[in-house]
């Protein structure tokens, strides 16, 4: 479990590491380090430099932004899980960040480093497709844009993000009048997804208005499903969101492993997808 | 005076464990140390064609490389130390680096050493092996048919021996039986996941000729005696320290090429070489547990006496024989067949078969709790099938508590043992009869509960050396110490046994410090370095206190009884006329005239004024070899709430009555207990070491191999019988119990709450998914 060698630089602005990466030779960032060092240690990744974020204050933090918040990419799980701005304005952001893994990785993993690593079974790309959140990114040649969730994700550790982007924060436009719940059912050794369902729900009294579903551990890559919008103008009776879950992953190309064939992810999507439509239905009544 | 025998004082290893301060082998650090690490297999089955180390031989930091080629001659291949009688073993040389196949992903090539960790690590890619990869043998019964990989050539079939236990006519009773059912059970390979993982350090001193092995060992006589074979040396030559060892769970009992290995670099080279495993190298190259496959009947007659049980099993050995693994199903496994109950015909015929996997061997249980397994869901199959409670079969076929001692028709004899009783305390605990009704009442809303009852008996205290002898096991079994009290009366116990997470460094002391009429904190007690304990075997085969134990009384009360003398002469007393009282000699009816334990002690060390004919000094050792195994039993119950949906199941109770005879210290044997059951919930529910058909281990780190987790364990409820064993200090095993009982209680569980879909079996782990499986499969048959 030892690295090929690398150079480690502890970037002391976000100038010298928009700089550095810049230089195009393979150098990575390294931010919490929990998905980086072991690949790194199985040699999955070998890089000459790894500069290191973690103490760049203007990328950490939650803020009040408009109606939601903003999240400085390498605020931690810890973080979100404990933010009074976020336990109000984005309750479902808290409570996914507090079942992500144990509290040792939940302290130092932090909330961009997961994004930008995209693990198809990870749980916070559901929940960022589900919000329609943005992110920020940049880099020296291109400076600043920003990129939708749902433009973000291209498949298993693939992302919109260019070798020399840097990603420095997530925009999220606040719920509204919408509530939101997230389900998973975990895959025993790694705590990771095995399938897991984000659903955005608004009501008009005992009707949904507006819904929004995307799902994660089912394939290469975190998804919305549009199956859902069938549900609007429902009261979302058990038949009609039966159909939608059923609907949503038919056709899907579901990947089987050891700790759950495909017909069984299949299944407990739509088990999860359910019972996610079914909690943010009642929030949202609430 | 208040006895600590009996009392749950705080483990006196545990500081040192918790604050870091303790030294484990990756801990020690000698001057000039390199480092070694190994070029591994990365197929299954493949002939070497070239080994080219060149390249890696000009790496930085490298002092050596070696391939088979170079050791070939200098080593003896590892030891197989277990050859069961009248089954034919066959045991093919197992070499410490590959000769001309590899027979596993993992078996070792060549072995790299180098300045620096890094450094070795890098050069090991350097190594370019070129192979010519053959089709793989992965499943222990698939191994054996025609057309199979053949692992070994001189070995047909890969059939490393065909073992039978009998008694009785199973034959017959099947065929007069009023009704039989029978199961393929698969018993899945585990990896055993001890904390720390395995290491070795050895160092060699040129000018005395000595070597010192620091390693990971669960038993460095054992170590001692088959690297002194291995390396060609005298065994006083060798001294083998176990320092701190993070756990074992039996992946520490056998000898290992790599042990050897560093040994003879370190011989080469006159440097210090060490070695540690990284987790993906434990789960790769240290022993696995368990891998059967059972085809399992059991009949008797339609009231529910059983009478009659038959298999034939098909155990997976892995690439090579190790150290025990012949020993493991078929003594350990078949002997005990009879469980808690009078069976009268009993027929077990057990395949051992090499595999394209890792060496199979002990693993906590090691062979008993597959017996109790395959047995235990037999009578939840038998009584089902006769439309019988379960309990109420397994009150009908119990030994009756007054039968004791009882020999089965397997030939073993139970020392003691009260089983009716432990079962009426554990569902009474339960309140089985509430549970029940509770159970048709939630059926009618479509919930699924259900309720597994286990009652186990074990082999434990290993044991009679002259049985040891008779089964072929290469070692003796009983154990040892030496007592040694010091000029100011505190005293060193140096033992033979080799705990490593047991807790003996504080039940031992509460034996001694009973003996001597002294505070705990008077006697410390050291173990695993062959150079200052005595020959002993070991700590494994819940063994340790039964009979390492025994040993420390032993010697404790002789010099009780030298001090008793030196008493009766200090205070010109009879010896009859002294009493033991308050922690003193004294002359009955004078408290006045009284010597306490450290008195004497310091004047039979100076040996100023001692009665004619009395040795100076105050020291006495013992070796105790018991008469008999000793045979620990208990009753676990445990609920479940299964979601029909999901196929999750949920322990809403755990309990767990276990009887291990008066317990030394009652929070030790707790802990022993939760450890012990939680890794059977493991193994029920979650843990299983995958292979594909290619040989390649797919659960190769610990995202895919799930270890429980605290927060995945229910709240587990404990309680106790005490029936005393007549064979030593009364005390039995519990370091396996739990594992022993908690496979099975959880699995008849499961299954009896599915019991309305007609599911009679589904094999462990009961991972959701292979639980909503057996649900679709049942929904799907039923019209
Ligand atoms: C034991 C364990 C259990 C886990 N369980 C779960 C789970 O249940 N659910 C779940 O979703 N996840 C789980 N994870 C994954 C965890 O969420 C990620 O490891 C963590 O979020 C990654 O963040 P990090 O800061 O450690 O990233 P790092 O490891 O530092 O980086 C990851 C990748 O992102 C890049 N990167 C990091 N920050 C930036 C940035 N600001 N800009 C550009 N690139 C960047 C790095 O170069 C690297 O490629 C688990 C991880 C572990 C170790």
């Amino acid at each position: 479990m030892i690295p090929t060698s690398f150079d480690y630089v502890r970037a002391g602005s976000l100038k010298e590491t928009l700089n550095l990466l810049a230089a195009g030779d393979g150098t990575k960032i390294i931010a919490g380090g929990h998905s980086l060092l072991p690949m790194m240690k199985f040699r999955l990744v070998q890089t000459p430099r790894l500069v290191d974020i973690s103490r760049l204050e203007e990328l950490r933090g939650i803020t009040e932004h408009k109606k939601g918040a903003r999240i400085g990419a390498t605020t931690t799980y810890a973080e979100l899980a404990t933010s009074p701005i976020l336990r109000e304005r984005c309750p479902v952001v808290a409570e996914v960040a507090a079942e992500i893994a144990d509290l040792q990785v939940r302290n130092r993993g932090t909330l961009g480093g997961g994004l930008a690593h995209a693990d198809p079974a990870s749980d916070m790309p559901a929940v960022m497709l589900a919000l329609d959140a943005e992110f920020e990114l940049r880099s020296k040649k291109a400076g600043k844009r920003s990129v939708k969730a749902r433009e973000f994700f291209k498949g298993p550790f693939a992302t919109a993000m260019t070798e020399d982007e840097l990603f420095t924060g997530i925009v999220l436009g606040g719920m509204g009048r919408t509530a939101a719940a997230y389900e998973s059912f975990d895959q025993a050794a790694s705590g990771y997804a095995l399938v897991g369902v984000c659903a955005v729900v608004a009501r008009k009294r005992t009707a949904i208005a507006a819904i929004t579903v995307a799902f994660t551990g089912l394939g290469e890559v975190q998804f919305l499903s549009p199956a859902f919008d069938r549900l609007v103008d429902t009261k979302g009776d058990r038949a009609t969101l039966a159909q939608a879950a059923l609907e949503a992953v038919k056709g899907v190309e579901i990947a089987g492993d050891l700790h759950a064939p495909a017909e069984y992810r299949r299944h407990l999507a739509q088990v999860a997808a359910t019972r996610a439509v079914q909690k943010a239905y009642e929030r949202a009544g609430a | 005076m208040a006895t600590l025998f009996g009392s749950g004082i705080k483990r006196r290893e545990d500081p040192r464990l918790i604050t870091g301060s303790a030294t484990y082998t990756d801990d020690v650090k000698l001057p000039g140390m390199v480092y070694a690490m190994f070029v591994r297999s990365p197929y299954a089955h493949a002939r070497i064609k070239s080994i080219d180390v060149a390249a890696a031989r000009k790496a930085p930091g490298v002092v050596a490389v070696y391939t088979g080629k170079d050791v070939k001659d200098r080593l003896v291949p590892v030891p197989c130390a277990w050859n069961p009688p009248g089954c034919d073993l066959k045991v093919p040389p197992h070499p410490q680096l590959a000769w001309d196949k590899v027979r596993y992903v993992g078996d070792a090539v060549a072995m790299v050493i180098a300045e620096t960790r890094a450094q070795v690590r890098d050069a090991v890619d350097l190594v370019e092996v070129d192979y010519d990869s053959l089709p793989a043998t992965v499943d222990p019964e698939k191994a054996t048919q025609k057309g199979a990989a053949q692992l070994h050539d001189e070995i047909p079939n890969n059939i490393a021996f065909i073992w039978k236990v009998a008694g009785g006519d199973a034959e017959a009773a099947f065929r007069s039986a009023d009704a039989s059912v029978k199961e393929r059970i698969v018993q899945q390979r585990l990896l055993p996941t001890a904390m720390e993982p395995r290491a070795a350090v050895a160092s060699y001193n040129r000018g005395s000729g000595q070597l010192t092995l620091w390693c990971t060992s669960q038993n460095p006589h054992i170590h001692r005696f088959l690297c002194s074979v291995m390396l060609k040396l005298p065994e006083h030559r060798v001294r083998v320290i176990a320092p701190e060892v993070g756990g074992g769970f039996g992946s520490k009992i056998p000898a290992y090429p790599d042990e050897a290995l560093v040994s003879l670099a370190a011989m080469d080279l006159g440097r210090p070489v060490k070695w540690t495993e990284d987790r993906s190298e434990n789960y790769k190259v240290t022993i696995h547990g368990r891998d059967h496959i059972e085809y399992v009947e059991m009949c008797g007659t339609r009231d529910g006496k059983i009478t009659g049980l038959r298999t034939r099993v098909y155990a997976g050995l892995g690439g090579y024989a190790s150290t025990a693994g012949p020993g493991i199903p078929t003594i350990l496994h078949g002997l005990i067949y009879s469980g808690a109950y009078t069976i009268p015909n009993i027929l077990g015929v057990i395949h051992g078969v090499y595999t394209n996997g890792t060496p199979v061997d002990a693993y906590r249980g090691a062979g008993r709790p597959e017996a109790a397994f395959l047995v235990e869901r037999l009578v939840d199959i038998f009584a089902r099938k006769i439309g019988m409670d379960p309990v109420e079969v397994r009150r009908k076929n119990f030994i009756p508590r007054d039968k004791f001692p009882y020999t089965t028709v397997t030939g073993l004899t139970y020392d003691s043992g009260n089983y009716e009783g432990a079962l009426d305390k554990a569902l009474g605990m339960l309140d089985y009869k509430t549970f029940r009704a509770d159970q048709v009442r939630a059926r009618k809303q479509n919930k699924y509960l259900g309720v597994g009852v286990v009652s186990y008996v074990e082999i434990c205290g290993l044991g009679p050396s002259a049985v040891a002898g008779a089964v072929g096991f290469g070692a003796g079994l009983y154990d040892s110490a030496i007592v040694r009290v010091y000029p100011t009366g505190v005293v060193k116990v140096y033992i033979g046994a080799s705990p490593h997470g047991q807790g003996e460094e504080t039940t031992f002391a509460q034996i001694v410090a009973d003996e001597f009429g002294y505070p705990v904190e008077n006697v410390e007690i050291i173990h695993g370095d062959t150079d200052n304990t005595p020959q002993g075997w070991g700590t494994y085969g819940s063994r340790s206190t039964a009979v390492c134990g025994s040993a420390v009384k032993v010697a404790a009360v002789k010099l009780k009884e030298k001090a008793r003398k030196l008493a009766a002469h200090l205070l010109e007393a009879n010896e009859a006329d002294l009493e033991w009282k308050d922690g003193k000699f004294q002359v009955k009816g004078s408290p006045d005239k009284a010597k306490g334990f450290a008195e004497l002690a310091l004047m039979a060390n100076v040996a100023w004024n001692m009665p004619a004919g009395m040795e100076p000094g105050m020291e006495a050792s013992a070796f105790f070899d018991p008469t008999n195994f000793v045979y620990p039993f208990g009753t676990h119950v445990c609920t479940v709430d299964v979601d029909i949906d999901t196929g999750e199941v949920k322990i809403l109770r755990y309990i767990a009555v276990d009887d291990c005879g008066p317990p030394i210290n009652p929070m030790i044997v707790d802990g022993q207990i939760h450890g012990g059951v939680v890794q059977g919930l493991g193994e029920a529910l979650q843990e299983i070491a995958v292979y594909d058909n290619e040989g390649q281990l797919l659960t190769g780190t610990m995202m895919d191999y799930a270890v429980p987790r605290a927060s995945q364990m229910p709240f587990l409820e404990l309680a106790h019988t005490v029936t005393p064993s007549p064979v030593n200090l009364g005390v039995k095993g519990c370091g396996e119990a739990g594992t022993i009982a908690s496979a099975a209680c959880v699995v008849n569980a499961v299954t009896d709450a599915l019991s309305p879909l007609g599911i009679n079996h589904i094999d462990k782990p009961l991972t959701p998914a292979r639980v909503w499986a057996a649900i679709q499969k049942a929904k799907g048959a039923k019209p």
